[in-house]
């Protein structure tokens, strides 16, 4: 685990960048369906998008933004550091590859359904290079107002100081609304994925978090399945985490070793229930809410 | 994708895992065909994805001809938590030394595959106190350190060279056939000292299968499943009868358990994906509209940028097409919202702001209706 990481230094950078608050940013798949949808929506929030990929079909252009066969090709006009992937799950591993021997370091990987084994060799190949993946089966991340690679609409989300990491799309989008209708805005609301395997985990977020004085508070949304939720409480305890904490955990009510949508979201005897997620919280004295409706006020109480 | 106990067996003969001589049978006929073929005493085994076969009577012990169509017909009738066996294992008693656990599985928190091992099989590895775990590269296991496991777990002589020869043959099967699960519970040492494989439990990546045709035959979806996924849309059914619609796996889930806190009971999942399009939901209700014991509707849509109108055309088009008759409660919020509870003022649907009110007029509705 790269934990020197800072995924804001590369969404975002610092003030003294030329280009800061407007980083340039590929979009691999830009031609396809979801990809040109969200790529218009992005360009649309102030997301810098220079170039898009789509192998066969370099030399075109999409609503004034060139496409490319490959990142490699883009790279030798471009010098981007992100790229948000939308290639079909099963292009997904050769995508990376590509961005990641040409310079991109910041990997947002939307595409669902890609195979445990290439979502696996795909993280280990970012890994060794020194880059990052957040997904796959992400929304994407915000930092509201400056940019958002993803497919998150943009309403919900509202400048502020709080972080929100989420397991889920619409829950991620579901409580930031809230948050931002009690008047609590976000600095950066990042989705974890809804995979087994996730390049940027609930732990790696909080680390992103710890030290930035400019984040007060944090929100979880987990949902059954594996022990990430577990394995945060863990890492709390260990560095002493001190910013205000909400948690939520979805499918409480879901039955054991039925995957509900996500395919991460399964329980296997106790691994992976919402009881062994909500009771680990608890151990932390970190609430749980029992839907997300409850999440602003129940971090404003611990604000106090 | 779960595979049934004789599937996963299936996938270790393939891969060169000893198990014991056995026969299928779906009915009589099939029973007829090999009953004088088998050595008893012989172990007839429910072929089911639940668990906890042998508690709930679904294992039974057969020593001679005379007992194995009685067992065989009682068993083929025993409905295990709500599941009737399509087809029956008859495996033949082996002579079993001693019982181990062994199983490879996907380390979700590590990101890699964990090896757990134990001198104590046959019961639940949450609750046997030695254990071996450990990481494995299951691309890179090699002889020796299979072989360290093996003592670890304080084997000896021949069976050194099974258990590991096992390890290493378990590893290239969740590596080729990408398995997030293989587990043999219990792993039997037997009188001569090798080791062969008495149960399976091999859950195979379903993301994965567009590339395995070879497992494809092992896919079991009822056909309402099957149509669900060909429109896109996650789809499980469940035991209550109020059926639970949105976009989004969390939304839906999340709306399940409040629906629980309320005293409902969910008798349907379903996650229609990305995009609230009038086209969309009707497939989803159209999916529903199959389940006859659905009593009520809740969709809740995260909307922001759904148009609600879309989604009320679709509510009214199902009405009209007789497709549905059950009410449906519906929490949407985005644009077009006054239009569309117009639009749905006449019918047996009805729109709310919030989710909590529209699961309170849902559940008043179903106490009434009791």
């Amino acid at each position: 685990m790269n934990n020197k990481f800072d995924i804001f230094d590369i969404l975002v950078g610092k003030p003294e960048d030329p280009d800061y608050g407007n980083k340039p940013v590929i979009i691999q798949g830009i031609t396809g369906n979801f990809g040109s949808v969200h790529t218009r929506l992005m360009r649309e929030y102030g997301t810098n998008i220079v170039a898009g990929v789509t192998p066969n079909k370099g030399g075109q252009s999409f609503e004034g933004i060139p496409v490319f066969d490959s990142v490699k090709d883009a790279s030798k006009t471009f010098n981007a550091k992100i790229s948000g992937i939308f290639v079909p799950a099963q292009f997904f591993l050769s995508a990376v590859k590509d961005a990641v021997n040409n310079g991109i370091k910041l990997l947002v990987a939307i595409p669902e359904h890609v195979p445990v084994r290439d979502a696996m060799e795909s993280l280990e190949y970012a890994q060794t290079n020194g880059a990052r993946i957040i997904g796959p089966n992400t929304p994407g991340v915000i930092v509201p107002s400056v940019n958002k690679i993803g497919i998150m609409p943009s309403q919900p989300f509202k400048k502020g100081n709080t972080a929100v990491f989420s397991r889920s799309g619409t829950l991620m989008y579901e409580v930031s609304f809230y948050l931002s209708k009690a008047g609590i805005g976000q600095k950066i609301a990042l989705g974890i994925g809804g995979d087994p395997i996730n390049g940027t985990n609930l732990i790696e977020g909080f680390d992103l978090i710890s030290d930035r004085d400019d984040i007060e508070s944090a929100v979880v949304v987990g949902e059954i399945g594996g022990d990430a939720e577990e394995s945060l409480v863990q890492y709390i305890e260990k560095t002493g985490f001190t910013k205000p904490v909400v948690a939520y955990v979805a499918g409480r009510s879901a039955p054991k070793e039925k995957r509900m949508g996500h395919a991460g979201a399964i329980v296997y005897g106790n691994y992976g229930s919402a009881e062994s997620k909500i009771s680990s919280f608890s151990r932390v004295n970190i609430p749980v809410a029992k839907r997300p409706a409850e999440v602003p006020s129940i971090l404003m109480k611990l604000m106090k | 994708m779960k595979l049934l106990e004789y599937q996963g067996k299936e996938l270790f003969t393939e891969y060169d895992i000893a198990v014991p001589k056995s026969y299928l049978a779906r009915n009589q006929s099939e029973l007829n065909q090999i009953i004088d073929k088998v050595e008893y005493p012989v172990v007839l085994k429910s072929q089911l994805t639940t668990g906890g076969r042998g508690k709930a009577g679904a294992i039974l012990k057969c020593a001679n001809k005379e007992e194995l169509v009685p067992k065989f017909t009682e068993l083929l009738n025993k409905e295990v938590k709500g599941e009737l066996p399509k087809v029956i294992l008859i495996e033949e008693a082996v002579n079993i030394d001693k019982e181990l656990y062994l199983s490879l599985f996907l380390n979700r928190g590590k990101r890699t595959f964990s090896l757990i091992s134990s001198s104590e099989g046959g019961m639940d590895i949450e609750a046997v106190e030695n254990k071996v775990i450990q990481d494995i590269s299951i691309s890179g296991l090699t002889q020796s350190s299979a072989e360290t496991i093996a003592k670890k777990l304080g084997l000896s002589g021949v069976t050194i060279e099974s258990f590991s020869n096992i390890v290493i043959k378990l590893a290239k099967l969740v590596r080729e056939k990408e398995a997030e699960l293989a587990e043999i519970n219990p792993l039997a040492i037997l009188k001569d000292g090798t080791c062969l494989a008495l149960d399976s439990k091999v859950i195979i990546d379903d993301n994965s299968i567009f590339r395995h045709p070879e497992l494809r035959k092992y896919l079991q979806i009822s056909e309402l499943q099957e149509q669900a996924e060909k429109s896109g849309f996650s789809f499980v059914e469940l035991d209550g009868d109020i059926a639970i619609i949105g976009n989004g796996a969390g939304l839906v889930m999340s709306t399940l358990d409040i629906v629980n806190d309320a005293g409902g009971k969910p008798g349907a999942f379903l996650d229609f994906g990305g995009r609230a399009t009038t086209e969309t939901i009707y497939k989803a209700l159209e999916v529903i509209s199959k389940l006859s014991k659905v009593k009520a509707i809740l969709v809740n849509l995260f909307g922001g940028i759904v148009r609600t109108d879309l989604v009320a055309q679709a509510i009214l088009n199902a009405y009209e097409d007789g497709m549905i008759i059950v009410p449906i409660y519906a929490r949407i919020s985005g644009a077009e919202s006054e239009k569309s509870k117009k639009m749905l003022s006449n019918s047996n649907a009805k729109l709310y702001d919030t989710v909590e009110e529209a699961i309170s007029s849902l559940m008043q509705f179903m106490r009434m209706s009791k």
